[in-house]
């Protein structure tokens, strides 16, 4: 596996321990835990687009593209 | 002579000797980690209250006695270092130095930010008198966060020596640089998802 591919797979990961924070943080209640659930969950959305803008890059750019995903 | 496969993948694994030999550290790796959250889930299975009695007082959660907030704030500096990383890598393969100069460094900082975060955590701690040797939970806690961290400081090392004077390489042979950088990047990624298990596994559960 190469860095690339490792990163989108890291950048999954770290995008669904945000989500789970965040439902971690809710289920804690308290008005300081829901900020906390709804910065992780805009953490995750930002992962998530950030992740897909990477795979976007890794099939259209040449020097990504080169080599083994 | 030249040593063969470097940056070439050999025919018969279909990847570089370098890139081989790192996943087989990785898995060793996985192996060493594998087994302390073995110990840690048959710890916490086998004990009647967890983290249970720390400084005389019974806990029923392990977010009352860590420090949650500064573990989530260390979580963003990996994930962070991550992206920095990646980017390095990606700005030798545009031949960009100066822009892998950058992110390298920026790298490394935030390696340093996280280990500065965790020193102060475990200062804080070590003045409530929650050593190891308190119970189970203190135990594989700083077991498992201390072997972390120490091979946080090894991922430092090594990007220390390709920001200085492992960066020379870049002149003679860059495409070896530039596969070591994708290298040095997997072992960093490798660490960084380490604390993406241990953060929840540890401090929320």
């Amino acid at each position: 596996m190469s860095l690339k591919a490792f990163h989108i797979v890291f950048i999954a990961a770290s995008a669904l321990l945000s989500l789970g924070f965040g439902a971690w943080a809710l289920a804690d209640g308290g008005a300081l835990s829901i900020a906390a659930a709804a910065v992780a969950f805009a953490l995750a959305a930002a992962l998530a687009f950030y992740g897909r803008r990477f795979l976007k890059k890794v099939a259209r750019t040449g020097y990504i593209a080169g080599g083994r995903l | 002579m030249q040593i063969p496969f470097t940056v070439a993948p050999r025919p018969d694994t279909g990847v570089n000797n370098a890139k081989l030999g790192v996943w087989l550290f990785l898995a060793s790796e996985v192996m060493l980690f594998g087994g302390l959250f073995s110990a840690y889930i048959f710890l916490r299975i086998g004990a009647p209250e967890w983290p249970g009695m720390v400084g005389g007082h019974a806990y029923e959660r392990a977010s009352d006695i860590l420090n949650v907030p500064l573990a989530t704030l260390n979580t963003m500096v990996l994930i962070g270092s991550s992206v920095t990383m990646v980017m390095s890598w990606a700005s030798l393969a545009m031949q960009r130095f100066d822009r892998y100069r950058l992110y390298m460094g920026a790298t490394i900082a935030l390696g340093f930010v996280f280990l500065v975060v965790k020193a102060f955590e475990y200062g804080e701690k070590f003045s409530h008198g929650y050593l190891p040797a308190e119970n189970n939970f203190l135990a594989i806690y700083f077991v498992l966060t201390g072997l972390h961290g120490l091979h946080v400081i090894g991922g430092i090392l090594v990007n220390m020596y390709f920001m200085w004077p492992g960066a020379r390489m870049w002149k003679t042979d860059p495409k070896r640089f530039t596969n070591r950088i994708e290298i040095a990047g997997l072992y960093w990624h490798f660490v960084d998802l380490v604390w993406i298990f241990l953060f929840p596994t540890i401090y929320l559960l």
